[in-house]
């Protein structure tokens, strides 16, 4: 069998401690605690008050639901109540640094959110004919030329819905684009540092996946990938700038070398935040590149979405770009569907990804982040998040252990290991112990090449004195867990919760609320 | 008279004549750490050495459990279903994941025994 | 630059801290023939947040937003009332600008509003589990095709006449590629439910893993699913019910009452608005066997180092970031704050609200139902319905919608639109009435229909 990296069971508590004097609410000042809405609410209760409806003759054929449904309500005032003080209990951007590397969580413009408001965008049916959908289309296409010209590549699809539905659009490309020759090829090499999402996307597209190594510095090996490459390889997915956060220098020789075999380049654009307005894929032979438009565009992340990733193709693969798209023709923009693809000349896309055009709400966002930026402004945002995370490597690399700090600058996050730690000791107590130090944690333990990973991008919405606070309080949570501070075994104490039991919740999942047996009972 | 065999990849065998007994080691749910799901062949199965048979998840991590030898399940142990900790507390015994019918005896010739497992781990 | 917080000075410091000349020394390993000079060429330069208002102003002005006239589409996106304090929330920066929760000490708001959604959809769905949300109800669709392929093993899926064009679109795209055979066909009008049904009944086979079958269907039939479940189960196959107006289930049996498997749905008509198709959000329910081959994320319950009750994200071995290509789906986001969304709202009605809410719009679809039967020439679909409907006009209907377009009314979707090339469906007209309809409104697609038709 195969043995990974375990999981985390809490022990006892420490005592004393901010718990020492427990309040008769269970709230402590400024943090609230909120039951679930399954226990304050009432069948009976409502925050909306409706019209009666008129008296008529139902039509539901007898499938009336005589059953309740168990949807408890709230007035308004209890439920705003009840999401307000939920929401206390989120870190977010708005409340500080959130240096998740890969992540990018950076500032969220609040222009961006009132122009997705408006009702011209909001509130646009997706079926309205198309004479009465112009400013939506031309907003489509204004984004989507602002896409093609920051790549320098003349294909896109607007439609995926995230990130991994873009790796999954860029792939399907790819393999349309071999079967359109008649050649189905098998396999997808994906570099071992590879977000988990590479692979299983290629497994999902029909292809097996093959591993490519890393040098010691960090990036791909050139030599190992050219040895791999065969008539049977489709193509390579590529992260780049990589999730070591190096930028890997022999791009365009890979690139060279998966054309000489026929093969396609994907790009995983994951990290194009960190070159946007200063470097373009399509300078560098990428054939697709998905581009989150959460990240590198400042579309919010909301707790998980929604996401956006719209697809650039190189010339070889824009024919297969799948439906729908829009066109322009003079002054007039067209949808181009499942109808008209063959008048239009786009007889090879492979078909359709998502049911409507994609995600227009993150579209506005993202066009209103671009307008403002402008290309001077975007050159600038890449300058300064690289600025900014070489700023946190050197500052840094003689506390933590920096696997590539002699590999060159990084790009926009910098990387770090667990080597130096006490025994016992984890990179995850030092994240548990950012947070009560008000940060919240960056990414652990990904990419799996580098022992107990620490991965922070600043971003480049962060003024000097947060990064400069951020750095001392890494320096200092990390000075405990190399001294062996027993006390950092118990981090977080200041937070909402204590380190939550993920074994418990595994074993015997609770994924919906049921109520308690008693409660029922007493009834 | 059963005998036990290990392989490299942390199974255990327990073979009595042509049948045969299987589970992971103590040292590899220890690594795992708690165990929150197993995942067993059903009966009838054909597994093939080497080759997936079973899958074991912690909370961070899933793990496949490989056959050490060919062979058609017998039974897969029901009890892992409700209690998924036994691969914890009783990883050698209690915890075991399948027994089958060995389709080559001559396929166990290549695993280690006690001794050699013991020396195996110490070098890990 | 107001979104950037480094000044020249804090510029020239930290790179006196890191040893670097210049910020272009931090770009060295970019192959110099990819290196630009400048700012990117063909793109204009920054501007002012009242510049930037002024242009997306008038591209919004361009489009016929739905609050600005009768208004009569739907077919898969429909137009209701959020309330006001529903955008509110979601826009609390807590929500709006945080992440996944993968720190679930401080991520405790999201993941017990995913867990209150949970409950909510499973409630809603007649299920006992759901996921935390999809990208949108076409992808929970396929996702739910294979995760019925995994359960089953087999890979034949039998989707339904009335199921979403759209849908149907994206599932055959992703067959193609996964090898899973579908066996599609078009809805047709002279049709009932029960003929449907019955069809789909004979075409289950040892080979088929599940069929799919959208209720209410894209021509607002409202079909009782049981006998189709029990047949499905009879041969081994698995039951997906496609809900794309949750609204309809404060009034009808839920799938899962009905005896679905797996029931998902797209999640846009509470909380989430029309949006030109999205961001909308996915919803996915199953019952307790099948949780671990259920793709998406999941919060679950469980206590803290204290004993409290907290939440986390649960069951994440299925996911990409462990299983890598062994997922059970290489999503990664689902639609958080969509999820939310949905939420908020369906909390501030309750189960009196949803209940209030489907009776309304049920009433006013039959009202205009009636009064649309009187347009010389329409027919009003047979049978049951929700708040939706197919009108057959005497003529090709597209046209017909584009002019009364024209003329400042948004009559429907026409089945042109979403079955171009399909004759028998061409006179074809879905009307969906909502909560936000009027009965003026009525008037005035009654009066624009007869006026088209004339």
């Amino acid at each position: 069998m195969t043995i990974n990296q375990s999981g985390w069971r809490p022990e006892a508590p420490v005592q004393g401690g901010p718990d020492a004097a427990p309040t008769y609410t269970g709230n402590k000042a400024l943090m609230l605690e909120e039951p679930l809405l399954f226990e304050i609410g009432g069948s009976d209760r409502t925050g909306v008050d409706l019209p009666e409806a008129p008296k008529v003759k139902s039509r539901l054929g007898g499938l009336e639901r005589l059953k309740p449904i168990e949807l408890p309500g709230l007035t308004e005032p209890e439920a705003v109540r009840h999401y307000t003080r939920l929401s206390r209990q989120n870190y977010a951007i708005d409340l500080g640094l959130f240096p998740l590397g890969s992540c990018t969580m950076k500032h969220n413009p609040r222009l961006n959110e009132k122009m997705a408001r408006l009702p011209g965008f909001a509130d646009l049916h997706p079926l309205t004919p198309v004479d009465g959908t112009q400013g939506a289309l031309a907003l489509i296409h204004l984004v989507a030329e602002w896409l093609k010209t920051l790549t320098n590549m003349p294909g896109i699809a607007m439609s995926p819905k995230a990130g991994a539905h873009g790796e999954l659009c860029g792939l399907l490309a790819i393999r349309a684009a071999h079967e359109a020759k008649g050649d189905a090829r098998k396999i997808i090499l994906v570099p071992e540092s590879a977000h988990g999402t590479n692979p299983a996307t290629a497994a999902f597209a029909g292809y097996a996946v093959k591993g490519i190594p890393a040098t010691g510095d960090g990036r791909v090996d050139l030599e190992a990938l050219k040895a791999a490459l065969s008539p049977e390889v489709a193509g390579v997915m590529i992260t780049n700038p990589n999730t070591c956060g190096l930028f890997e220098r022999d791009m365009i020789a890979i690139c060279e070398a998966v054309h000489g075999i026929g093969g396609y380049v994907y790009c995983d654009g994951a990290n194009f935040n960190a070159i946007v307005g200063r470097v373009r894929p399509g300078d560098l032979g990428v054939d697709a590149m998905h581009i989150n438009l959460h990240k590198t565009f400042s579309t919010p992340h909301g707790g998980g979405g929604p996401g956006s990733g719209p697809v650039v193709f190189s010339q070889a693969l824009a024919p297969y770009a799948p439906l729908p798209f829009v066109e322009k023709h003079d002054d007039r923009y067209v949808l181009v569907e499942e109808e008209t693809v063959a008048a239009e000349g786009h007889s090879d896309a492979f078909g359709r990804m998502v049911a409507f055009h994609g995600q227009m709400g993150m579209f506005v966002r993202a066009a209103a982040y671009m307008m403002s930026h402008g290309a001077d402004g975007l050159k600038q945002v890449s300058e300064d998040a690289v600025l900014s995370a070489n700023y946190i490597l050197r500052s840094l690399e003689d506390t933590l252990d920096a696997p590539f700090a002699a590999s060159g600058p990084c790009m926009h996050e910098a990387i770090f290991s667990d080597a130096g730690f006490a025994e016992g000791f984890s990179t995850l107590d030092v994240a548990k112990g950012l947070i009560d130090e008000g940060f919240h944690p960056m990414t652990m333990y990904f990419p799996l090449v580098v022992h107990g990973a620490m991965l922070i991008e600043p971003t480049e919405t962060e003024s000097k004195a947060a990064l400069d606070q951020f750095i001392g309080a890494l320096r200092h949570v990390a000075g405990k867990a190399k001294a062996g501070d027993a006390a950092l075994k118990a981090a977080p104490v200041h937070a909402p919760r204590r380190r939550l039991d993920e074994t418990a919740a595994a074993r015997k999942p609770v994924l919906v609320w049921k109520e308690p047996v008693q409660a029922r009972a007493a009834e | 008279m059963t005998t036990l065999y290990f392989t490299q990849d942390h199974e255990w065998i327990a073979v009595d004549g042509t049948t045969a007994t299987v589970g992971i080691t103590d040292y590899a749910q220890s690594q795992l750490g708690d165990i929150v799901f197993a995942e067993v062949p059903a009966a009838g199965t054909r597994v093939e050495k080497g080759k997936e048979a079973a899958v074991v998840e912690s909370v961070k991590a899933a793990s496949d459990v490989y056959a050490p030898v060919t062979g058609e399940v017998i039974e897969g142990n029901g009890a892992l279903g409700d209690d998924p900790s036994l691969v914890n507390t009783a990883p050698e015994s209690d915890g075991w994941f399948f027994k089958l019918t060995l389709a080559d005896p001559s396929e166990l010739d290549g695993l280690m025994d006690e001794a050699g497992y013991k020396a195996f781990v110490d070098g890990l | 630059m107001r979104y950037l917080p480094l000044q020249p000075a804090d510029r020239q410091a930290m790179l006196g801290v890191i040893g670097a000349g210049s910020v272009d020394d931090l770009f060295v390993d970019v192959p110099a023939a990819a290196r630009l000079s400048g700012p990117v060429p063909g793109l204009p330069m920054h501007q002012t947040e009242q510049q930037v208002e002024r242009q997306l102003s008038q591209l919004a002005r361009m489009n016929q937003a739905a609050g600005d006239q009768p208004f009569f589409l739907g077919a898969g996106a429909y137009r209701h009332h959020v309330p006001a304090s529903v955008d509110h929330i979601i826009q609390r920066g807590e929500f709006l600008t945080s992440y996944t929760p993968y720190q679930p000490e401080i991520a405790q708001g999201t993941l017990q509003a995913l867990f209150e959604f949970q409950t909510q959809v499973a409630r809603l769905f007649g299920c006992d589990v759901a996921n935390a949300s999809m990208y949108d109800g076409s992808t929970a669709c396929w996702e739910a095709i294979v995760m019925a392929r995994r359960i089953t093993r087999r890979g034949k899926a039998i989707l339904s006449g009335g199921l979403h064009p759209h849908y149907v679109s994206v599932c055959t795209t992703m067959a193609k590629f996964t090898g899973d055979v579908l066996e599609t066909s078009t809805p047709r009008l002279e049709g009932t439910a029960e003929m449907e049904m019955a069809r789909l009944i004979a075409a289950i086979d040892s080979e088929t893993s599940c069929v799919v079958v959208q209720n209410p269907g894209i021509l607002g039939r409202v079909a009782d699913l049981s006998e189709l479940a029990e047949a499905c189960h009879a041969k081994g196959a698995l039951l997906i019910a496609v809900v794309t107006e949750p609204v309809s289930l404060g009034l009808i049996k839920s799938p899962g009452e009905m005896g679905a498997d797996i029931v998902v749905g797209e999640g846009q008509s509470l909380g989430v608005g029309l949006n030109f198709g999205g961001p909308y959000v996915g919803l996915f329910a199953c019952s307790d066997k099948h949780v671990r081959q259920m793709p998406g994320r999941l919060a679950g319950e469980t206590v803290d180092a204290d004993g409290q009750r907290g939440f986390v994200l649960t069951l994440s071995t299925r996911e990409q970031h462990i299983r890598r290509e062994k997922a059970t789906s290489n999503i990664c986001t689902n639609s958080g704050l969509c999820a939310l969304a949905f939420t908020v709202h369906m909390t501030l009605l309750g189960e009196k609200g949803l209940r209030e809410l489907a009776q309304l719009n049920h009433a006013l679809a039959v009202e205009a139902a009636d009064t649309l039967a009187k347009v010389p020439g329409v027919t009003v679909m047979d049978g049951a319905f929700f708040n939706e409907f197919t009108l057959t006009l005497p003529k090709e209907a597209r046209p017909v919608v584009r002019h009364m377009a024209e003329k400042g009314v948004l009559g429907g979707v026409s089945l042109g639109r979403l079955y171009p090339g399909v004759k028998a469906l061409e006179n074809g007209l879905v009307v969906a009435v909502t909560e936000t309809t009027t009965r003026e409104d009525v008037a005035a697609l009654a009066a624009a229909l007869e006026e088209a038709l004339a």
